[in-house]
C-alpha cells in the first residue's frame, strides 16, 4: 500500500512539471501584448515599452519560468497584471463560489443519480426505465445555458424566490449566499446527474447478472438487501470515477453557467484572463486546477481499495 | 369586531405602504457588461474604469457634459492669455479628498505633472503634450503654459484621463480610489460587483443617490432577467440585439443615443491593391450602410460618411459622397485592373456589430467581385497583429475615442495612411483657437478622407440604454465612455 502510495505521489509530481511547462509555454506563443491591451489604442510605442519593462516581460523567458515555477515551489502565485493585487487573493475569491456551487451541483447530482439508476436498473426494460432513461437522455441534451435561462424566468422573473443572477458573497449571510447559488447549482446538477444516472445503470446491470447476485438471492435475502448491499457497492467504482471527474469539471468547467447567472467564479476569472491576457493568472490559476485534477484523481483511486478490499490486496 | 380589527390593520398597512412610497429611492444597481481591470483612469484606457469612476468618484479641472459640452469641474472659471498659450484656472475652494486631504492648487500640479512625466503610463498622454509648464499661483490659482495654443485643450483636461487626484492616494487608486467626487468608493468584489457610497463632505451639488452598485453582467442573455426581476435597475449600455424583449415593457424605458464610436471598415492603404484610390473608392460604393446597420445593430445607428460623429457639432454629413452603386463599384475596379476581382482578408474582433457587419459586407464585397476571407480574431490578437504589426487587409472597428479625426494624422497609423494636405490641416486645426476657423478646418479634415476613401465609414455606434422607467437623470449619449450619476434620481 505505501509503495503504491509512494509511486502515485510520484507520477503526480512529474505531471505537474510537465503541465507548468506546457502551459507556460502554450501562453507564450499566444499572440497579444498585455501591455497594449491595458493602454490601448491611443498608446503611443514607447509608452507600451515602458509598460512591458514595468511588468517585467521583457525579460528573457526562461528567467521568467523559473521566476514564476520557483513561486509555485515557495507557494507564491504572482501578482494579476491587470488587476495588479496577488493572483492567490483572487483565486481564494473565487473558489469562495466556484468551490460551495461545485460541492452542491455534485451532491445535488447523486441525489438525483444514484436512487434513479438503482430504481432504471432494477426495472430493466419496463416502463419506469424507459422513462427515467428518456428522462436522463434529454438532461444530457439540452444545452445547460438554456436549462439556465428557463430557470432564471420561472423562480426569478415569475416566482421572485431567488436572485436572477449575481452573488452577494458570504458576508452578506449563509442564507443570500446559499440562495444565489441554488439555480445555478440545479442548473449544473441535473445533465451530470443525467450522465451519472445511465453510468450508476449500466454498471448495476453488469453486476445484477453476476452469479454471486444469484447466490444471494438465492440464500433467501430480500430483493432490496441485495440491490444496496450487493450490487450497488460493487457497481461503485465506475460511478466514483465519473463522480471524479465531475468534480473537477464543476471547478473550472462551469464558465457558459457562472456567464448567465453573471456569478464571479473561477471559469470566469480564467476566460477574463485569457481576454486581458493576464497570462500570470491564467498560468497559475491553470497549475491550481492541474494540482486539484491531480488530487481528485488521487482520492478517487485510493477510494476504489476502500470500496473494494480486493483492491487493496493486490498492491 | 374581527372584521373591524383586520380593516384597521389593512389601513395602517395602506398609510405605511404610501408614506414609505413618497420617500423616494436612494439606492441604485447599474449593470456593466465589462469588469475594469482596476479604477485608476490615469493608468490604463479600459473604458469600464470611465464608466464607474467618471464624473462620480473622479472629478477633473473641466469635465464634458451630456452632450459633449466643455464645463467647470474643479475649476470654477479660467482666463486664457491673448496669444492662447496660457491658461490661468481659478480653483473651487473647500474641496476635499474623500480620505480627508485637502484638494489644492497643489494637486492640479501634481496630477498634470505626473501624467505628462517620462515614465508615465497614461493611456492618453497625447492629451497633455501640449503642456510646457504647470505652475501653482496660489492655493487656488494654477497657471498652465502651453508649448503652442491649443484649441482642445480645455476639452482634454475633461477627459476621464486627465482628472485630479492626491500625492497620498495617487499610487493606490487602481485599487482604492480617491478622488473629489460626489461619490466615494466603498468595496470592490472582483468579478462581482463595485459599490460607491454618497460623500459626506462634496463641494457641489448634493446628488439624491446614496449607494450605487454596478454590477457585472457579462452576457446579454443574462441582462434581461436581470432587469425583470428587478435585481438591476439600469443598463446603460444595452445590447441593441436584446432590446425587442423589453422595449414594449411599461416599466422600462429604452433609450438610443449617440456615441463617439465610429465604426468603420478599416483599410490597410499600403497593401497592393489597396493602394490604389480606384479600389478604396469601389468598396466604398459596394458597401450598403442601411443593409449594414440592420444586420449589425439591430437597425440602430446613424450611417457616416467620414470620421465624425453626427451628434459632434463639427459634423459634416458627407454620407452622399458613395451611395451604395455595385455597376460603379466594379466600374472603378476595371479601370484599376482588377476585372476579375481579387481576394483578400477580413480580420474580424470579437465584438459583435464587427462578427455580424463582417458577414454582411463579406457578401457585399462579392457582389463586386472582392473575396474576402474572414478571420475572427481575440482582441489581444486584433492589436497585437492588426494595430501594432499592421498585418491585415480590411478589418473592422468602432473608434470609440472622442473627436479623434486626428489619429488618420498620426504616423505609423495602423490604417498606413499618409496624405501631407490631411497632416497640414490637422496640425493647423491644434493652432486654432477661432471657433469659426476650427468649423471651417474640421470639414475640410472629413472631405479628404471621404474623398480619399480612406476606409469604409460606416455608421455611429449607438448607445443603447435600458432603465427602469421611475429612474430619471441618467446619459442619454455617451459623448466620452461615463455613467455620470451627479443627476440620477428616482422619481415619485
Amino acid at each position: 500500500m505505501t509503495a503504491y502510495l509512494l509511486k502515485r505521489l510520484a507520477i503526480s509530481l512529474a505531471t505537474l512539471v510537465l503541465a507548468s511547462i506546457v502551459v507556460f509555454a502554450v501562453l507564450e506563443i499566444l499572440p497579444g501584448d498585455p501591455a497594449r491591451l491595458m493602454l490601448g489604442m491611443n498608446a503611443s510605442a514607447d509608452q507600451v515599452e515602458l509598460l512591458r519593462n514595468q511588468m517585467g516581460l521583457n525579460q528573457p523567458l526562461l528567467l521568467r519560468y523559473l521566476h514564476w515555477a520557483g513561486g509555485l515551489l515557495s507557494l507564491d502565485f504572482g501578482r494579476s497584471y491587470t488587476y495588479s493585487v496577488p493572483v492567490i487573493d483572487l483565486v481564494r475569491e473565487r473558489l469562495a463560489v466556484s468551490l460551495p456551487l461545485a460541492l452542491i451541483a455534485l451532491a445535488l447530482s447523486t441525489i438525483i443519480a444514484i436512487p434513479v439508476g438503482l430504481f432504471s436498473a432494477s426495472r430493466r426494460g419496463r416502463a419506469g426505465d424507459t422513462i427515467s432513461m428518456g428522462a436522463a437522455q434529454l438532461g444530457v441534451a439540452v444545452p445547460n445555458f438554456w436549462f439556465a435561462l428557463m430557470l432564471i424566468y420561472v423562480f426569478a422573473v415569475w416566482l421572485r424566490l431567488v436572485p436572477a443572477g449575481g452573488f452577494p458573497g458570504w458576508s452578506a449571510g449563509i442564507s443570500p449566499a446559499l440562495k444565489s447559488l441554488l439555480l445555478p447549482a440545479v442548473a449544473l446538477a441535473l445533465p451530470q446527474a443525467a450522465i451519472l444516472a445511465r453510468v450508476t445503470r449500466s454498471a448495476l446491470i453488469e453486476v445484477l447478472n453476476e452469479d454471486y447476485i444469484r447466490t444471494a438471492r438465492a440464500k433467501g435475502l430480500p430483493y432490496r438487501t441485495v440491490l444496496w448491499r450487493h450490487a450497488l457497492r460493487n457497481a461503485m467504482i465506475p460511478v466514483l470515477t465519473i463522480l471524479g471527474l465531475q468534480f473537477a469539471f464543476l471547478l473550472a468547467g462551469t464558465i457558459i453557467i457562472e456567464n448567465v447567472f453573471y456569478l464571479p467564479g473561477l471559469g470566469r476569472l480564467v476566460f477574463q484572463a485569457i481576454t486581458q491576457r493576464d497570462l500570470i493568472v491564467v498560468e497559475s490559476v491553470v497549475m491550481l486546477l492541474v494540482a486539484a485534477v491531480i488530487a481528485v484523481n488521487l482520492v478517487v483511486d485510493l477510494s476504489y481499495a476502500v470500496v473494494d478490499p480486493r483492491l487493496r490486496s493486490r498492491q | 369586531m374581527k372584521l373591524w380589527k383586520t380593516l384597521l390593520a389593512a389601513a395602517v398597512l395602506a398609510v405605511a405602504t404610501a408614506t414609505s412610497a413618497f420617500a423616494a429611492r436612494t439606492d441604485l444597481v447599474i449593470g456593466i457588461p465589462l469588469e475594469p481591470p482596476h479604477l485608476d483612469p490615469t493608468a490604463g484606457a479600459a473604458a469600464a474604469i470611465r464608466e464607474v469612476t467618471y464624473a462620480n468618484v473622479f472629478e477633473g479641472l473641466t469635465r464634458i457634459g451630456p452632450n459633449g459640452e466643455v464645463l467647470p469641474d474643479l475649476a470654477e472659471s479660467w482666463t486664457i492669455s491673448d496669444d492662447g498659450k496660457i491658461y490661468t484656472f481659478k480653483l473651487h475652494t473647500g474641496v476635499k479628498f474623500h480620505d480627508g486631504a485637502d484638494f489644492s492648487a497643489d494637486d492640479v500640479k501634481f496630477s498634470l505633472d505626473r501624467a505628462r512625466a517620462e515614465n508615465s503610463v497614461n493611456a492618453q498622454k497625447q492629451l497633455f503634450a501640449a503642456i510646457d509648464e504647470v505652475d501653482v499661483v496660489d492655493p487656488a490659482t494654477v497657471k498652465v503654459t502651453l508649448t503652442h495654443p491649443q484649441g482642445s485643450f480645455l476639452y482634454n483636461m475633461g477627459w476621464g484621463d486627465a482628472v485630479i487626484v492626491s500625492p497620498k492616494s495617487a499610487d493606490t487608486n487602481k485599487e482604492k480610489p480617491v478622488g473629489t467626487g460626489p461619490f466615494k468608493f466603498e468595496s470592490w468584489a472582483k468579478g462581482s460587483s463595485i459599490t460607491l457610497l454618497k460623500s459626506d463632505h462634496y463641494w457641489g451639488a448634493p446628488v439624491f443617490l446614496e449607494k450605487v452598485e454596478f454590477r457585472i453582467v457579462p452576457d446579454a442573455a443574462a441582462a434581461v432577467p436581470a432587469l425583470l426581476s428587478g435585481d438591476i435597475q439600469a443598463f446603460p449600455f444595452f445590447d441593441p440585439d436584446s432590446v425587442s424583449q423589453v422595449k414594449d415593457d411599461p416599466r422600462f424605458k429604452v433609450v438610443v443615443g449617440a456615441t463617439e464610436g465610429e465604426t468603420i471598415l478599416s483599410i490597410n492603404n499600403k497593401q497592393p491593391p489597396f493602394d490604389k484610390l480606384q479600389v478604396r473608392q469601389a468598396i466604398s460604393y459596394a458597401l450598403d450602410r442601411k443593409a449594414i446597420i440592420d444586420g449589425a445593430s439591430a437597425g440602430l445607428g446613424l450611417p457616416i460618411g467620414s470620421h465624425m460623429s453626427p451628434a459632434n457639432k463639427y459634423y459634416v454629413d458627407l454620407t452622399g459622397h458613395y451611395p451604395h452603386d455595385v455597376a460603379k463599384a466594379k466600374q472603378l475596379l476595371k479601370e484599376a485592373g482588377l476585372e476579375n476581382g481579387f481576394k483578400a482578408t477580413l480580420k474580424l474582433p470579437p465584438t459583435t456589430y464587427a462578427r455580424l457587419g463582417g458577414e454582411i459586407i463579406a457578401s457585399e464585397l462579392r457582389d463586386v467581385g472582392i473575396n474576402l476571407e474572414i478571420i475572427p480574431v481575440e482582441w489581444a490578437q486584433w492589436l497585437d497583429q492588426v494595430f501594432t504589426k499592421k498585418d491585415y487587409d480590411l478589418t473592422i472597428v468602432s473608434h470609440t475615442e472622442p473627436n479623434d479625426i486626428d489619429i488618420y494624422a498620426r504616423k505609423d497609423y495602423y490604417f498606413n495612411y499618409d496624405n501631407p494636405t490631411f497632416k497640414k490641416v490637422i496640425a493647423d486645426l491644434e493652432l486654432t483657437s477661432d471657433e469659426a476657423k476650427r468649423k471651417e478646418l474640421y470639414a475640410q479634415a472629413q472631405k479628404i478622407l471621404a474623398d480619399d476613401a480612406v476606409v469604409g465609414f460606416l455608421y455611429e455606434l449607438p448607445k443603447v440604454g435600458v432603465w427602469d422607467a421611475k429612474l430619471q437623470g441618467l446619459w442619454e449619449s455617451a459623448p466620452i465612455p461615463a455613467n455620470d450619476l451627479t443627476k440620477v434620481k428616482w422619481s415619485e
